[in-house]
């Protein structure tokens, strides 16, 4: 019998309703969720094969571009690891990523900003963890876009993650943001985290050590997953 | 020695390019990927009765979210989640219509599971939504519905919110109200 698996800890996640950030003003449900029985049937997903990737599927530097072309941008490694909340390896998740390019604009037919396109740079890719749950992708630096939020709303550098697990249940969008930039504590999006140590796991830290030298910065970007126990949940990570 | 707990990533809202990551040749960027992952749920041998799902994600004031992306993740004809053998994967995602909202899954009717009323489990993420929303649709028509675990937990008004409207003997509309007197029920699971 497979245990379940730990309640989601609604306090570690944002408020649904932040008026800061306009957009959940009038898309935030009002009514509590109902606390589902347990069932397998939310808890059970599909499984995502390799045979699905192409070879540049994690090289967003090299995935849109022409023949011989390349992204322009800081080159960057984004490297980490699919762990549990019993932090073991979650191998076979689909992580699927989404950016702006190097100067902060996406190509999107509903983008506005400025910055130009680069033809060169498409922003998305894709990667199944390994067995040891790990994950990379090569890709290079976004830049802080404008938004029409407040009067004067700017987004953080960040990137998109899309994480499938093993479990329907474990779904989940999150965005992974740059130590040390100062646009975090600015942004309402981040600001509906209310526990700063939180944030502080969507920061992802610079890598010496998985750097490529003369070629890419990196930088190290775990994501955990739900885990499966029968005991109350409670602890939280020690900082780090 | 009680083993180390980890806090699981907290959500960010998926944003209004979500496309750009999880539906590329929808939003026109061509080429790096063969297909959309969960575009296509059927096969030419799936077993089953064929069906159609649509419907539209509305906000608290009314307006139809055209930037949403909705995944849907249901059990096979047979009622059995997760398994390939009816050439079925049981998974599906879409992104809304840009200018309508309208979004559709043609899929097969699931069958009852042993624990409940058949249903459509869905998951609905889009700019302005902080953590994903899960929710069910189950089948009018369906004569387990008084007996579901789930919906005998949701009083009258609200648990209509999670049945479908039956358009035609093959196709069901199930529109999802964010907000308002007529909310969807949404799930902790
Ligand atoms: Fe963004």
């Amino acid at each position: 019998m497979v245990e379940p698996l730990y309640p989601r800890d609604r306090s570690w996640h944002p408020a649904a309703h932040f008026p800061d950030y306009k957009s959940s003003i009038y898309r935030s449900p009002q009514k509590p969720l109902i606390k589902a029985p347990p069932s397998q049937n939310e808890d059970s997903g599909p499984v995502f094969g390799h045979d699905m990737l192409g070879p540049l599927d994690n090289d967003l530097i090299r995935n849109f571009a022409a023949p011989g072309e390349l992204a322009i941008g800081p080159r960057m490694i984004v490297h980490g690891r699919v762990l549990d909340e019993n932090a073991r390896p979650v191998p076979g998740a689909l992580i699927e990523i989404w950016q702006a390019n190097a100067g902060g604009r996406y190509r999107h037919a509903k983008e506005g900003y400025l910055a130009p396109l680069d033809p060169n740079f498409g922003g998305c890719g894709r990667m199944i963890s390994a067995d040891d749950g790990t994950y990379r992708f090569m890709t290079v630096q976004p830049g802080p876009y404008p938004w029409p939020n407040g009067p004067n709303s700017w987004r953080p550098a960040h990137i998109h993650f899309s994480v499938f697990g093993h479990s329907f249940a474990q779904r989940l969008i999150t965005q992974m943001y740059f130590e040390g930039d100062p646009l975090i504590q600015l942004c309402p999006i981040v600001r509906a985290i209310s526990d700063p140590m939180a944030i502080d796991q969507l920061t992802a830290r610079l890598d010496m050590e998985a750097t490529a030298p003369m070629d890419a910065l990196a930088y190290h970007f775990d994501i955990i997953l739900r885990g499966r126990g029968s005991t109350p949940f409670e602890n939280r990570p020690e900082g780090n | 020695m009680a083993a180390k707990r980890l806090k699981e990533s907290p959500s960010q809202t998926a944003g209004p390019y979500v496309h750009i990551g999880c539906t590329p040749n929808f939003a026109g960027i061509k080429g790096v990927y063969d297909g959309d992952p969960g575009a296509k749920m059927l096969t030419d041998t799936v077993e089953g009765e064929r069906i159609t799902v649509t419907g539209t994600v509305f906000d608290g004031q009314g307006a139809p979210l055209t930037d949403a992306l909705i995944e849907i993740w249901q059990a096979d004809a047979l009622g059995r989640f997760g398994t390939m053998n009816s050439g079925f994967t049981g998974w599906g995602r879409c992104p809304a219509d840009q200018s309508t909202g309208a979004w559709r899954f043609d899929t097969v009717r699931p069958g009852a599971s042993s624990v409940g009323a058949a249903h459509i489990i869905f998951w609905i993420v889009a700019r302005g939504i902080n953590v994903g929303l899960h929710t069910r649709m189950y089948f009018p028509d369906d004569p387990l519905l008084d007996s579901d675990p789930l919906l005998s937990l949701i009083e009258g008004a609200r648990r209509e919110t999670l049945i479908a409207k039956e358009v035609s003997p093959t196709v069901f509309q199930f529109d999802i109200h964010l907000q308002g007197a007529g909310e969807t029920v949404f799930l902790d699971v």
